[in-house]
């Protein structure tokens, strides 16, 4: 273990790390370049990830996790970086940060042994599906609607840009089951209309659920390695038990589940920073030009010297937030923090990093060229930028 | 059924070592260390013999200082069963009271099969495995790249690789010791709950002056030194032949060799 690390994580989490990092560089690393050009990721591999215990590791052992604290989390997105494929990162992450915590928070024990158990296992792949066509950040206005008639939901509506949506076994679905974006008298109650579903996408004959169905493959501008679909509900029915948690409570658990999306975002926007780093100051020490070395050019060795200073900063605000999260205490005010200066970060650095690398940083078979456009989603998903400064401001009372 | 499995923490392959200013050793604090790598299939080849012998025991013993813990703890994650640390403060052993200090731990336990690497990437002396069999006047077989277990379980097959493509194969009768080379397995990445169930497995401590019977080290380390830069290398250009001619030309003049 590095000596300066040991405020934050113990011998064991190391010996995690190195675990990770192994089955990164046997498991993943190897497949890398065939899985981003075919836009594609075996689902065994989820299993895999499942079977080294990686997609259950804060859950109790009752589902198959293993009640590790959060620090070991950190590790595990922290290692996953060295993949090289921050889509299919992005796959993992809404299994084990964007999606299991909130049934593990609020599912019953049969909605656990049913999703859980399975998702931490690796056998099922879960989604979340709360973005529309019509909007993302405005979580209030969700259009797609869930009628109770008897026994079931009778679902109708769109969602998009859905992470692992087209190969998702459950997706948490935001629904509306009240209120009205159209009606003037319920509408300024819109937010209190909304509940999750977790909507089987097969019936139990493993058969396509009727009335679901996933649209055209959405060609993107990076994480090519991610599966992100257009999805549809048309009288689309699940049995009620399906309903997580209350029903008309479904925004105030979004923005609680944002809460651990954007510590992890966060906790790989850095991650993501050392290594663009990294990458470039080995080749700026490599490359040469009239006849020296980029690296013995000062304005190069300040540029790094300053974004080296700027990653740290970034790291401390992350950890700290991984520290307040871990033990417990309100920091929506630091994870929101955290969020917006990492995912800022990472962009402005590969902006550089493309431009330290010349014209091979625009070629794409240099990882450079890839991760910048890779990370160009950090600060739209999870909460756009935007969207942070607005919870900031009103964390921080700026508006007297 | 003891099976014993002798492992080294050992720094990172890719870690940059830097010699202490006193040149007395090499500095630690920025070194990540790993288990020795030969010494993880010595751990595979253990767990799997393990798995094959109803009521066996694996334990792990490794000689070091308390950062060596981690080392076997590691082991301990990947699915040995027990460990022993032989705290080491005095860092100056050489291979031979490395062996002696093995033995006088090991000679009273009760052990069938005992794996090690072949040997270790720091000093990568090679030499450990032979003096402990030597002690316990036992068979040693080294660069060993396949292992079965017999049908009884009263010994194993082996393969030794020798040069050229040629291999020795040996039918022994525990107890013996074995030195594993690259190939032998694929060794198992500790998994998370291995890692929480390590957490539980014993460790016992000894002390490495407690075994030294008196004895030193024939080998010292008077002073340590990185070896010299290698030159930067040179292109030659042109055709053929020109190139054929301003290389010889090199090895007579520069080099001096022809
Ligand atoms: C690759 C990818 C994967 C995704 N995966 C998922 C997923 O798995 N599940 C899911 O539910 N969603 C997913 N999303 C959707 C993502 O969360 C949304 O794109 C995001 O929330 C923004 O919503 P929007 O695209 O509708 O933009 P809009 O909400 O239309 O925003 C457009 C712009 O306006 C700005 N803006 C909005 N409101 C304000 C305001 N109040 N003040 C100032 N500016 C504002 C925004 O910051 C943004 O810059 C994914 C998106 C992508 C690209």
């Amino acid at each position: 273990m590095h000596h300066k690390n040991r405020s934050y994580f113990t011998e064991d989490h190391e010996i995690f790390r190195k675990s990770v990092r192994t089955f990164v560089e046997k498991e993943l690393l190897p497949h890398q370049k065939e899985w981003e050009e075919k836009k594609f990721v075996p689902k065994e591999i989820f299993k895999k990830l499942g079977d080294q215990g990686f997609l259950g590791i804060n859950y109790p052992a009752e589902y198959g996790g293993s009640g590790c604290d959060l620090w070991y989390k950190v590790v595990f997105a922290e290692e996953m970086t060295h993949a090289r494929m921050n889509g299919f990162a992005m796959d993992v992450f809404v299994q084990t940060d964007i999606t299991s915590p909130v049934i593990e928070k609020l599912g019953t024990p049969e909605q656990k042994k049913e999703i859980l158990e399975p998702a931490i296992k690796g056998e099922k792949i879960l989604a979340l599906g709360v973005t529309e066509p019509s909007g993302g950040s405005d979580v209030a206005r969700i259009r797609t609607t869930a009628k109770k008639v008897g026994n079931e939901y009778v679902i109708n509506g769109s969602k998009t840009f859905i992470t692992n949506g087209s190969r998702a076994d459950y997706i948490v679905l935001a629904v509306r089951t009240g209120g009205s974006i159209t009606d003037k008298e319920t509408f300024k109650n819109a937010y209190q209309g909304l509940s999750f579903i977790l909507f089987p996408t097969k019936t139990e004959d493993g058969k396509t659920r009727p009335g679901f169905s996933v649209g055209r493959k959405l060609l993107k501008m990076g994480n090519d390695s991610s599966d992100t679909a257009e999805l549809s509900f048309s009288d689309c029915k699940v049995p009620a038990k399906y309903l997580l948690g209350e029903e008309n409570k479904g925004f105030y658990y979004i923005m609680q589940n944002f809460q651990g999306e954007r510590l992890i975002t966060a906790v790989m926007s850095v991650a993501s920073s050392r290594q663009l780093w990294n990458d470039a100051v080995a080749y700026l020490n490599e490359r040469q030009a009239f006849g020296r070395r980029l690296a013995d050019f000062q304005v190069w060795q300040h540029r790094f010297a300053q974004w080296a200073a700027e990653i740290e900063a970034a790291q401390e605000l992350t950890y700290r937030a991984v520290d307040l999260y871990n033990r417990k205490i309100p920091c929506v005010k630091e994870i929101t923090m955290a969020k917006l200066i990492t995912t800022e970060l990472v962009n402005k650095l590969a902006y550089d990093c493309v431009q330290a690398h010349g014209g091979y940083g625009y070629m794409a078979e240099y990882d450079v060229s890839r991760i910048f456009r890779d990370v160009r989603l950090l600060t739209i998903g999870a909460g756009a930028s935007e969207i942070m400064r607005e919870i900031i401001v009103k964390e921080t009372g700026l508006m007297r | 059924m003891n099976i014993a499995v002798l492992i080294k923490q050992v720094p990172d392959t890719e870690t940059k070592i830097k010699i202490k200013p006193d040149q007395s050793g090499i500095e630690e604090g920025d070194i990540k260390f790993i288990v020795n790598p030969y010494d993880e299939f010595a751990i595979e080849e253990a767990i799997k013999t393990k798995e094959k012998i109803p009521g066996a025991t694996t334990f792990v013993v490794s000689i070091g200082p308390e950062r060596a813990g981690e080392a076997i703890r590691t082991a301990l994650a990947m699915g040995i069963d027990k460990g022993i640390h032989i705290v080491n403060n005095e860092p100056a052993l050489d291979s031979y009271l490395t062996a002696k200090v093995l033995h006088g731990v090991l000679k009273e336990r009760n052990i069938s099969v005992i794996f090690s690497g072949k040997q270790a990437i720091d000093f990568d002396h090679g030499q450990l495995t032979q003096m402990l069999a030597d002690m316990l006047d036992w068979p040693c077989v080294m660069i060993t790249e396949s292992f079965q277990l017999k049908e009884d379980k009263s010994g194993a097959k082996l393969v030794r690789r020798l040069g050229g493509g040629a291999k020795e194969i040996y039918e022994i009768a525990f107890p013996f010791l074995v030195g594993c080379e690259k190939g032998l397995n694929t060794p198992r990445y500790a998994s998370l709950p291995g890692i929480m169930k390590a957490k539980t497995k014993p460790v016992e401590k000894l002390l490495v002056s407690n075994y030294l019977e008196g004895q030193s080290a024939f080998v010292s380390y008077k002073n340590y030194e990185l070896p010299p830069e290698r030159m930067a290398g040179k292109k030659l250009e042109g055709e053929p032949q020109i190139q054929a001619q301003s290389l010889v030309k090199l090895l007579r003049e520069e080099s001096k060799v022809i």
